[in-house]
């Protein structure tokens, strides 16, 4: 394969990682790394490395749309931070004492994961909270958003301590796999902190460009992102995640939803039966 | 309800800043991203025509140049017009966005006097820049 068609192939399939990205609400990196490896059998330490770069781009270059719709809330996402970004460093040091394989696999069993908890989400709402903990508003956490006739919305957080433990983990998995683990982000302001939906994926969107920035400092020291790969990867995960926030509306997509989370099931077990393959 | 509105605590003072940080944080995040895709677009195009006679090969790791991955070598490399030093550059103003929203939310809460979180955005910018240099 020359040059040229290969970046091609890199900056197409990266475009297709993007947009299914901002359709499954999954982020780009979680199809992307996938792809690289066992696509274009790229090593999955440059696959992870050029996957934080295409997620710290995504996250950034979506931020202002999402500021605009009013909902995130920057001391939550800031308070939560300190969590994920040590997480982060965490997960980067992790990254080179793990064997390859078992990287792979790991990454399979997050995926299948991820995908399960965005289709949950998504399906079942979590009762409004009503009392929230002392420490919501002790730290500040407590805030409010837009309602439907332009009042805003009070709420109060819970389990903070619960909330913050879980975002360790998120950035741990972020610094290791090269993802920005959104769903676990929500997973822990939605499910565990009682954080209203809406506010908990805004906010989620801000911490992983910080998340994945805490990491890919040192992936870049380690001499684990390739020039050749981190610009057509790039560009193409940008270009395909704003492309997917924009031109396709949410209403359309409930069926294309189910047809990717087969896809992302499907490509969650061929990370692992690669992983596990080589040992053999 | 107008009246109301007016009478509101000074705590929705404080949220309607951290409403406009958010705007001012949402347009830094673009900017960076944007000025890091033009970095990235013409270092590609030039990496690209210099390489085009290499077949790619990614299989195998093996660690990329010692010069290029850290700043001190990416600016030579771009003095000498070195296409990958371009690449790296954009990497590194990527990197730099979000650090880049933390320091302004750092100088955003010292405006407006926010103890606590003056020092949750000290500690994640601390985590941040432990991160990159501790690893050189």
């Amino acid at each position: 394969m020359t040059l040229f068609t290969f970046t091609g192939l890199l900056f197409l399939g990266s475009l297709f990682a993007g947009l299914l990205g901002a359709l499954t609400g999954l982020g780009g990196g979680v199809l992307l790394v996938p792809f690289l490896t066992l696509g274009l059998h790229v090593d999955i330490r440059y696959a992870v490395g050029v996957s934080l770069i295409s997620v710290i781009a995504t996250s950034s270059g979506s931020a202002a749309a999402y500021v605009r719709e009013g909902y995130s809330s920057v001391r939550i996402g800031m308070f939560l931070e300190v969590a994920t970004t040590m997480g982060a460093i965490l997960g980067a040091f992790l990254a080179t004492v793990i064997h390859t394989q078992m990287l792979a696999i790991i990454f399979g069993v997050v995926l299948i994961y991820s995908a399960f908890l965005t289709w949950q989400q998504a399906r079942k709402p979590v009762p409004e909270l009503k009392i929230g903990s002392p420490w919501s508003d002790k730290l500040k956490l407590s805030g409010d958003y837009p309602g439907p006739d332009g009042t805003r919305i009070q709420y109060q957080v819970d389990n903070v301590s619960g909330g913050f433990s879980l975002m360790f983990v998120a950035g741990t998995l972020s610094g290791l796999l090269g993802i920005g683990s959104g769903a676990v982000k929500v997973l822990a302001m939605d499910r565990i902190m009682k954080v209203p939906f809406k506010v908990s994926t805004t906010t989620s969107n801000f911490m992983i460009g910080v998340t994945a920035a805490a990491s890919a400092g040192i992936y870049l020291h380690r001499g684990l992102i390739a020039p050749g790969l981190a610009y057509p990867v790039m560009l193409g995960v940008l270009s395909g995640s704003l492309i997917g926030a924009r031109y396709l509306a949410r209403a359309h997509v409930s069926v294309l939803r189910v047809v990717f989370t087969v896809v992302i099931l499907a490509l969650g077990l061929e990370m692992i039966v690669s992983g596990v393959a080589k040992w053999f | 309800m107008v009246l109301k509105e007016n009478s509101a605590k000074p705590e929705h003072e404080d949220r309607f800043n951290d409403r406009r940080m958010e705007v001012i944080m949402g347009r830094l995040l673009q900017f960076g991203v944007l000025l890091a895709s033009f970095v990235m677009l013409a270092g590609g195009l030039l990496y690209t025509r210099a390489h085009s006679a290499e077949t790619p090969n990614y299989r195998v790791f093996s660690s990329e140049p010692q010069n290029l991955r850290h700043l001190g070598g990416v600016i030579a490399g771009i003095k000498a017009a070195e296409p990958a030093a371009f690449i790296q550059l954009a990497v590194l103003l990527l990197i730099a966005t979000p650090v880049a929203r933390v320091v302004f939310a750092l100088i955003a809460f010292a405006i407006e006097r926010d103890k606590l979180y003056i020092a949750v955005s000290a500690a994640v910018l601390a985590v941040l820049l432990f991160g990159f240099f501790r690893s050189q």
